[in-house]
C-alpha cells in the first residue's frame, strides 16, 4: 500500500456548521508609513498549511505568522466583505478570487517581490479567472469527483450518471450540499460546459435533480467522506483530498473523476485591500512559493501542488498518486469554475431551494 | 410600583448598561438588517437601499411560501411532541421527592453545557446505519436467531437472510427527532415552573369529588398548568422554527427549512436583502404568535377580574 497518511483532519469538514471563527487580529497598522512591523496576519483553510511552515517563515524573516482558519469560501468572503478586518494573506478559491477581483477586494500583486514564481508550472501562470496573475498565486489544486466504496459497486462508477441519472445506488448517493457545484457537473453530464448559464438548461439540470431526488440519501454538508467510511453511503461526490483521507483509513475506498470531466478547483493565494502588511504579505507568498516549503506543505497536507519545483522533489508515492494528480486526459475534461455575477448566483439559488422544496 | 422614581440614581445604573445593551447590540443590527430588506444588489458587493419592497415580492413566491409553510410544520411537531414527553417529566420533577428536585433539574438542562454542534453529531453517531441504535437491534436479531436456531427452527430465515438496519438518519424524522432533542429543556422548565406553584389539594379535592385520575388531569392539572405550556410551546416553536443547523446534518435531501435558505443568502447566494426580507417575514410571524400570548394573557386577566 501507498503511505500517502494524511495526518491532518479535514480541511472542510467540522468546521463547517459553526461559522466560528477564533477572532485575534490586529485591527489597523500602527505605524503604516514606518518599516513594517515584524507581524503577518494569514487566514487559511484548517490543516492547510505545513507542519513548520509557520515558524520556519519565522526563522527566515523574523516575521510573526497569526493564523486565522474559516471553514468554507463563503465565509471568507463574508468576512472581508464589509472591509478588511486586518488580514495580510487569504486562500480564496479561483471563483471567489474571481469574484473578490471583481469586487476590488484584492491588491495587484508586485511580481518583482516574489521571486519564485518561476517555480510554478507553465500550466497554471495564465488562468482565465486572473489573466497574467495579476491578483493571485496559486497553492494548492484538485478536482471534485467520486468517492466509492469498491466491494458496494460494479466496477469503477466513472460516470456521473450513477448520481445525478440512475436508480441503481438508489439511497446508497450523497452528493455535495454545494448549489454551484451540483448544478455546474450536472451541465458535465448533460454534455454541456460546466459554467453552462443559459437558464434554460440549468433548469433542466435542476429537472434532472429533482427526478433523482428520491435516489439520493444526502446533499452532504461536506461530510461525504465520512458518510462513505461510515457505510451510510456507498457513493458521494467528494473534494478529491477529503476521499483521499479515508481512503488512508480503509483501503476499500476508491476514489474516480467519471469520464464527462469534473470540477478542477484552485486555492490561490492572494493579499486583501486593506492589508496591514502588504510587503510581509509579499514575503510570505514568496516563502510558501519556493521549492523546499512548497514541497513540506504538500508531503503534509496531500493535496496537488502548482509548484513544478516542489514537485520535482517529491516521492512517487505522491506523484504517482492517481487520486491526488489524475491523467492528463481526465484534466483535459475537467474544468474550472469562474465567477458569472450576481444574477447566475441568484438563479443557482433559486434552483437550488426548488430543488429542495420539490 | 412607583419606587424606582424615589430612588432615580438606583434605576438609572441598574436600568442603564442593560438598556445600552439592547440599544446597541440587538435592536440597532436589526434596524440595519430592516433596512437592508430594501436594498438592491448593485455589483457583488454595493447596495443599495432604495425602498423596493421587490425583496418582500419574491419573498411571498409560493416557492418560499411553500418553505414556510413546511418549517411551520417542522416547528409544531417539535412543540406537539416536546409537550407530550415534557409534560410527564416535568410532574415527575415536581412531584419528585424535594432533594432530588435540584438535580432532576440539573439533568434537563445538562445538554446545554454541551455545544449544539457536539450534540447533533452526536445524534449522527445514535442515528446513523451504523449507529448505536442500530448495533442494539442488530444484537437483538443475532440473539434471536440463536434463541430459533437452538429451537431448530434457524433454517427457516424467520427474521430474514440479514440484519435490516433502520434507516433513521437523513429524513424528517430525524429533523424532529434533532429539534426535539434540542429544544425539549425549553419546554420542560416553564412547564415545572407553572406546575410547582400548582396547589396540590385541588387534584386531591378532584379526586375525592370523584373524578377520575385521567379526568382530574385533563381539567385541573392542564388548565392550572396552561400558562407554563403556552411559554414552553412559544419557548419551542420560535426557535425551531429557525433552525438550520438541525435539517442541515440530520436532514435528507427533502429538509430544507426556511432558515437554510435564509442561511444560503447571507452565504454562497450572496444575496444579503433578499435574506434580510425572509427573516423578517420571519420575525413579523413570530411577533404574531407573541401577539396570541398576549392576548391570551389580557383575556385570562379579564376573567379574574370578571
Amino acid at each position: 500500500m501507498v503511505d500517502h497518511t494524511p495526518r491532518r483532519a479535514t480541511r472542510r469538514s467540522f468546521l463547517a456548521g459553526t461559522g466560528a471563527v477564533a477572532a485575534g487580529v490586529t485591527l489597523l497598522p500602527k505605524f503604516g508609513w514606518a518599516a513594517e512591523e515584524k507581524k503577518l496576519n494569514f487566514y487559511n483553510w484548517d490543516t492547510y498549511i505545513g507542519e513548520t511552515t509557520l515558524d520556519d517563515f519565522k526563522k527566515a524573516s523574523g516575521v510573526e505568522v497569526t493564523m486565522d482558519l474559516f471553514a468554507d469560501n463563503d465565509e471568507l468572503f463574508a468576512k472581508l466583505k464589509e472591509g478588511n478586518p486586518g488580514y495580510d494573506v487569504i486562500v480564496p478559491t479561483n471563483d471567489y478570487t474571481e469574484r473578490m477581483i471583481a469586487a476590488n477586494m484584492l491588491v495587484p500583486l508586485d511580481h518583482a517581490k516574489i521571486p519564485n514564481i518561476k517555480n510554478i508550472g507553465k500550466a497554471f501562470l495564465n488562468p482565465a479567472f486572473d489573466p497574467g496573475r495579476k491578483y493571485s498565486l496559486p497553492y494548492m489544486w484538485g478536482t471534485v469527483g467520486i468517492g466509492y466504496r469498491k466491494s458496494r459497486v460494479d466496477g469503477v462508477p466513472d460516470s456521473w450518471k450513477w448520481l445525478y441519472d440512475s436508480s441503481k445506488y438508489a439511497g446508497k448517493i450523497a452528493l455535495l450540499g454545494a448549489p454551484g457545484t451540483v448544478l455546474q457537473v450536472g451541465c458535465k453530464y448533460m454534455g454541456w460546459p460546466l459554467n453552462e448559464k443559459d437558464p434554460a438548461k440549468l433548469e433542466k439540470v435542476a429537472e434532472l435533480l429533482i427526478k433523482q431526488k428520491p435516489h439520493i440519501k444526502v446533499f452532504a454538508e461536506d461530510n461525504g467522506q465520512d458518510l462513505l467510511l461510515s457505510g451510510e453511503v456507498d457513493l458521494t461526490m467528494e473534494w478529491n483530498g477529503d476521499i483521499l483521507q479515508v481512503m488512508a483509513e480503509d483501503p476499500d475506498i476508491s476514489y474516480v473523476v467519471p469520464k464527462e470531466g469534473g470540477l478542477l478547483w484552485e486555492d490561490t493565494l492572494a493579499i486583501p485591500t486593506g492589508a496591514p502588511h502588504p510587503e510581509n504579505a509579499h514575503a510570505f507568498i514568496n516563502f510558501l512559493l519556493g521549492a523546499e516549503t512548497g514541497a513540506a506543505i504538500a508531503d503534509f497536507i496531500q493535496y496537488a501542488t502548482p509548484n513544478a519545483a516542489a514537485k520535482a522533489l517529491m516521492k512517487p508515492e505522491y506523484t504517482g498518486n492517481p487520486a491526488i494528480f489524475p491523467p492528463d486526459d481526465v484534466i483535459e475534461r475537467c474544468e474550472t469554475a469562474i465567477y458569472q455575477g450576481p444574477e447566475y448566483t441568484q438563479l443557482v439559488d433559486r434552483l437550488w431551494t426548488r430543488i429542495g422544496a420539490a | 410600583m412607583e419606587s424606582w422614581r424615589r430612588n432615580p440614581l438606583v434605576f438609572w445604573v441598574t436600568g442603564l448598561p442593560p438598556t445600552a445593551w439592547l440599544l446597541l447590540f440587538f435592536l440597532v443590527p436589526l434596524a440595519l438588517v430592516w433596512v437592508l430588506s430594501f436594498a438592491e444588489l448593485r455589483g457583488v458587493v454595493e447596495m443599495e437601499v432604495t425602498g423596493t419592497f421587490a425583496n418582500y415580492v419574491r419573498a411571498l413566491d409560493p416557492l418560499y411560501l411553500q418553505i414556510f409553510g413546511k418549517s411551520f410544520v417542522f416547528a409544531g411537531l417539535t412543540t406537539l411532541v416536546s409537550l407530550v414527553f415534557g409534560f410527564p417529566v416535568a410532574l415527575a420533577i415536581v412531584f419528585a421527592p424535594r432533594r432530588w428536585r435540584a438535580v432532576l433539574l440539573l439533568l434537563v438542562i445538562l445538554p446545554f453545557w454541551t455545544n449544539l454542534l457536539i450534540r447533533t453529531y452526536a445524534l449522527i453517531a445514535v442515528l446513523r446505519t451504523r449507529g448505536f441504535v442500530n448495533f442494539t437491534l442488530e444484537w437483538f436479531w443475532e440473539k434471536a436467531n440463536a434463541v430459533l436456531s437452538l429451537l431448530g427452527l434457524g433454517s427457516f430465515q424467520l427474521l430474514g437472510e440479514r440484519f435490516e438496519p433502520l434507516e433513521l438518519l437523513y429524513n424528517n424524522t430525524a429533523v424532529v427527532i434533532g429539534l426535539v432533542y434540542v429544544h425539549l429543556p425549553f419546554m420542560v422548565l416553564p412547564l415545572y415552573a407553572s406546575l410547582e406553584k400548582l396547589d396540590r389539594s385541588l387534584i386531591e379535592a378532584a379526586l375525592d369529588l370523584g373524578a377520575s385520575q385521567f379526568r382530574a388531569f385533563a381539567t385541573v392539572v392542564v388548565p392550572l398548568a396552561l400558562p407554563g405550556i403556552i411559554s414552553g410551546a412559544i419557548l419551542v416553536f420560535i426557535p425551531a422554527l429557525g433552525s438550520f443547523l438541525t435539517p442541515d446534518l440530520l436532514g435528507g435531501t427533502d429538509s430544507q427549512m426556511i432558515a437554510n435558505v435564509i442561511e444560503r443568502q447571507f452565504k454562497s447566494a450572496n444575496d444579503w436583502p433578499f435574506g434580510s426580507a425572509l427573516s423578517f417575514l420571519l420575525m413579523y410571524l413570530t411577533f404574531g404568535a407573541l401577539a396570541l400570548r398576549a392576548l391570551y394573557t389580557r383575556r385570562t386577566a379579564g376573567q379574574g377580574r370578571a
